[in-house]
C-alpha cells in the first residue's frame, strides 16, 4: 500500500491553520487517505478533529497512507504540503 | 398592576420592549433509550449536524471580519467525518442517540484540551456545535442569542463574551441579568452599545419570552406589564437622553473653564472607527490584548504595526493612550505560557509578563513606535499592573528606546497609589484603572458578583487612593487620568475632577452626559463634592453626599 513518511515543518505542528489546510486538501483527494504518528493508529486525514487529536508537534514524523487510483499523486501532494511551514504562508493563498 | 423587579443599574437609560431569553444549552435526557436501528439514528445525527453546519455557513455569509473565518471553521467541525465516525461507533455499541453525540463531542474536547493552549478556543466552538445539534435532535430552542426578528430586551442568568459575540446591536434594546456586577461583561457590553442594563436582578429568572417590560438602567429597575403611563414616561426619558446626546459638544471643562479631556475606551479597530465618529478628544484607553485573545501565536511586529496604524489613522490629530498587553488573570493569551497559578489576579499578569517574556513587550513597543512615526496621532503608551517606581522607570526607558516619547503607568495596585509622588516622578502621566484598583484595595474579585458592593467605585477608601494620586499629580504637574468604569458616571466624574483628575476615559456613549454635568459645576464645587464623598462612612452615603451638592439644572438627568 502506498505510504509517505514526512517530517511536519509548520512551527506550530499540525494545529490551527496548518491542520485546517491539510484536512481540506485531504478531503479533495480522489482516494481515502489516513495519517498516523510513527507507530500510532492511522486516522481519517479528512477529519480535523482526528488530526488535531493526534497532537502532532513541529518536527514530528507522520505516515500518510492511501490505496487506489491516484493514491501516489495524492500522497505526494499532501506530503509536500506537510513539508512546508504552512503557518508562514500568506493568508488567502 | 405592573410588577417592579429590583436590580443594579449598570448602564443608564430607559427603554421598553419585549423580552427574549438567552437560550440554555440542552442536555441529553437522563432516561433516553437507544434507538431500534443504529443506522437510522446515525442518519438523524448526521442530518442534525448538517443543519447546524448550514446555519453556521449562512451566518458566515452575513458576518464580517474575523467572524467569517471562525464561523466557517466551526461549520467544518460540524461536518467532520471523524465526529460522525465516533458517533457511529457508539450507536453501533447500543448507546442512545443524543447521549452518543454528547459523549463523542466531549471525548474530542478532552483530547483537545489536553493537547494544550492552541486549541482552547476550538473546544468552545465544538461544544457550541454539540449544543446546537442537541437542540435540533431534541426539538428544543436554539441555545445562545435569540433572533426573534424584532428588537428585544435580552434576559439571561448571566452573559459571557462567548454568549454575546453574535449579538446584533441593532436588535438589542436593553440587557437584564440575574447575576453580574458593576464591572461584569454585561455592564461593559451595555455601555459600549449605549443600551440600558440591569444586573443582579434575581426575579428576572421568571421573565418569559415576549413579556413587555420597561428597563430603567439608571435606577436599576425592571417593570413587568407596564401600563400606558409607564410606557409614556419611558418614551419621554428615552427622548430626553437623545436630546442630551445631541447637545453641545467640544472639549470638556468645568463651569469655570478648567480643562478635563473626555476620551473613549476602545479594544478593537471597529471600536476605534465608532469612537472616532464621537465628539471626544481621543482615546484614553486602548486595550490591546483584545486584538489577540484567540491567537495561538504571538502576532508579528508587522501585523501589530498595521493594526495600530489603522487605529491611529482614525484619530489623526487626537490623543490615543495605548495600554500595552494586559495578559493574564481573566484575559489569558494562548501564546503566553501563564502556567498554573493559584491566584491569577495576583500572579504574573500585565507588565509582570515582561519579567518572563520581555520580547513580547519589546515587540509591541517596536510596532507602536513604527506606527506612531507613520501616523499623525498624539500617541502615548502606558503599562498595566505597575507596582513600584522602578517598574515604571523601566517601562518608560523601554518605550523611549522604541521612539515613543510619552510613556506612563496605570495606577491599579494600591502600592502604586500609596507611593504616587515617587512613581509620578518617573513617568509622563498616569491613568487610574478604578476597576482593578477597587479589586486590589478591597481584596474582592472583580468577577465575583456577590461582592459587587465592595467593588462600588464610590467606596471612600478607593476615593482616598484616587485623592493621593491626584494630589501628587497636581503637586508635580504630572497629568492624572481615570480610565475605569467610574469615569463614565457623570456625578462621580465631578468628584474625580475635584480630587485632581484631569482626563476621563469611558465608553464613548457616556461622553455627552459627563460633558454636560461636568460643565455645570465649578472646580471648587467639584472639590466640595469630593470632600463630602470622602467624609462619608460608606459608598451609598458617599454618593448621596456628592449628589446633594449637584446643580439642580442637571439633577433630573442622572
Amino acid at each position: 500500500m502506498p505510504q509517505r513518511h514526512v517530517v511536519v515543518a509548520s512551527s506550530v505542528g499540525l494545529h490551527a491553520r496548518p491542520a485546517a489546510l491539510f484536512t481540506q486538501a485531504a478531503a479533495k483527494a480522489p482516494v481515502p487517505v489516513t495519517i498516523a504518528k510513527v507507530g500510532g493508529a492511522p486516522v481519517d486525514a479528512r477529519s480535523i478533529l482526528f488530526v488535531l487529536s493526534l497532537g502532532v508537534a513541529h518536527h514530528d514524523e507522520v505516515v500518510l497512507t492511501a490505496e487506489g487510483d491516484g493514491a501516489d499523486a495524492a500522497l505526494d501532494q499532501l506530503a509536500a504540503l506537510l513539508a512546508q511551514d504552512l503557518d508562514a504562508a500568506p493568508a488567502g493563498s | 398592576m405592573p410588577a417592579q423587579l429590583e436590580g443594579l443599574g449598570v448602564s443608564p437609560g430607559t427603554v421598553s420592549g419585549p423580552v427574549a431569553r438567552l437560550g440554555l444549552p440542552p442536555r441529553p435526557p437522563a432516561d433516553e433509550k437507544a434507538g431500534a436501528d443504529p443506522a437510522a439514528e446515525a442518519d438523524r445525527v448526521a442530518a442534525a449536524l448538517e443543519q447546524v453546519a448550514a446555519s453556521l455557513e449562512e451566518r458566515a455569509a452575513r458576518a464580517t471580519g474575523d467572524a467569517v473565518a471562525v464561523l466557517g471553521a466551526t461549520a467544518m467541525m460540524a461536518r467532520d467525518p471523524g465526529l460522525m465516525a465516533t458517533v457511529r461507533t457508539r450507536l453501533d455499541a447500543g448507546q442512545p442517540t443524543v447521549a452518543s453525540l454528547d459523549a463523542a463531542v466531549e471525548g474530542f474536547c478532552e483530547v483537545l484540551s489536553a493537547t494544550g493552549g492552541y486549541l482552547a478556543e476550538r473546544v468552545a466552538d465544538l461544544r457550541d456545535v454539540r449544543d446546537r445539534a442537541l437542540a435540533v435532535l431534541l426539538d428544543e430552542p436554539m441555545p445562545g442569542v435569540p433572533h426573534p426578528g424584532h428588537p428585544f430586551v435580552l434576559v439571561a442568568r448571566d452573559l459571557a463574551p462567548a454568549d454575546t459575540a453574535t449579538l446584533d446591536p441593532a436588535e438589542v434594546l436593553a440587557l437584564v441579568t440575574e447575576l453580574g456586577g458593576p464591572t461584569s461583561h454585561t455592564a461593559i457590553l451595555a455601555k459600549g452599545l449605549g443600551v440600558p442594563a440591569v444586573v443582579r436582578c434575581p426575579a428576572a429568572a421568571d421573565l418569559a419570552d415576549g413579556a413587555l417590560v420597561v428597563v430603567d438602567g439608571s435606577a436599576g429597575v425592571v417593570l413587568v406589564d407596564p401600563d400606558e403611563a409607564d410606557l409614556a414616561r419611558a418614551a419621554a426619558r428615552t427622548a430626553a437622553r437623545a436630546r442630551l446626546a445631541a447637545a453641545g459638544g467640544g472639549a470638556g471643562t468645568t463651569a469655570d473653564g478648567v480643562g478635563v479631556a473626555l476620551l473613549a475606551n476602545i479594544a478593537t479597530v471597529d471600536d476605534a472607527r465608532r469612537a472616532a465618529a464621537v465628539d471626544c478628544e481621543g482615546v484614553g484607553l486602548f486595550r490591546t490584548e483584545g486584538l489577540y485573545l484567540g491567537r495561538a501565536t504571538a502576532p508579528r511586529v508587522e501585523e501589530q504595526e498595521a493594526t495600530y496604524r489603522e487605529v491611529f489613522a482614525a484619530f489623526a490629530g487626537r490623543r490615543v493612550v495605548v495600554r500595552t498587553l494586559d495578559a493574564g488573570a481573566d484575559k489569558p493569551l494562548a501564546f503566553v505560557d501563564h502556567g498554573h497559578e493559584e491566584n491569577p489576579a495576583l500572579g504574573v499578569r500585565g507588565l509582570r509578563v515582561a519579567r518572563r517574556r520581555p520580547d513580547l513587550l519589546d515587540g509591541q513597543l517596536a510596532a507602536l513606535g513604527r506606527a506612531t512615526a507613520a501616523e499623525g496621532a498624539d500617541v502615548r503608551v502606558m503599562a498595566p499592573m505597575v507596582s513600584t517606581p522602578a517598574e515604571a522607570a523601566d517601562f518608560v526607558a523601554r518605550a523611549r528606546a522604541h521612539g515613543l516619547p510619552v510613556a506612563g503607568a496605570m495606577i491599579e495596585v494600591p502600592a502604586a497609589a500609596l507611593r504616587a509622588p515617587a512613581l509620578l516622578a518617573e513617568v509622563d502621566f498616569v491613568s487610574i484603572g478604578t476597576n482593578d484598583l477597587a479589586q486590589y484595595t478591597f481584596a474582592a474579585d472583580r468577577l465575583q458578583g456577590e461582592l459587587a458592593d465592595l467593588l462600588d467605585p464610590w467606596q471612600p477608601a478607593l476615593l482616598d487612593l484616587v485623592a493621593l494620586t491626584g494630589a501628587a499629580g497636581l503637586a508635580s504637574g504630572t497629568p492624572v487620568g481615570v480610565c475605569g468604569e467610574a469615569a463614565g458616571d457623570p456625578l462621580l466624574a465631578c468628584v474625580l475632577v475635584g480630587l485632581g483628575v484631569r482626563s476621563l476615559s469611558m465608553a464613548s456613549g457616556l461622553v455627552p452626559a459627563v460633558r454636560l454635568v461636568l460643565g455645570a459645576h465649578s472646580l471648587a464645587r467639584c472639590g466640595e463634592m469630593a470632600a463630602a464623598a470622602r467624609s462619608a462612612p460608606d459608598a451609598v452615603a458617599a454618593r448621596a453626599a456628592a449628589r446633594a451638592l449637584l446643580d439642580d439644572a442637571v439633577a433630573d438627568l442622572l
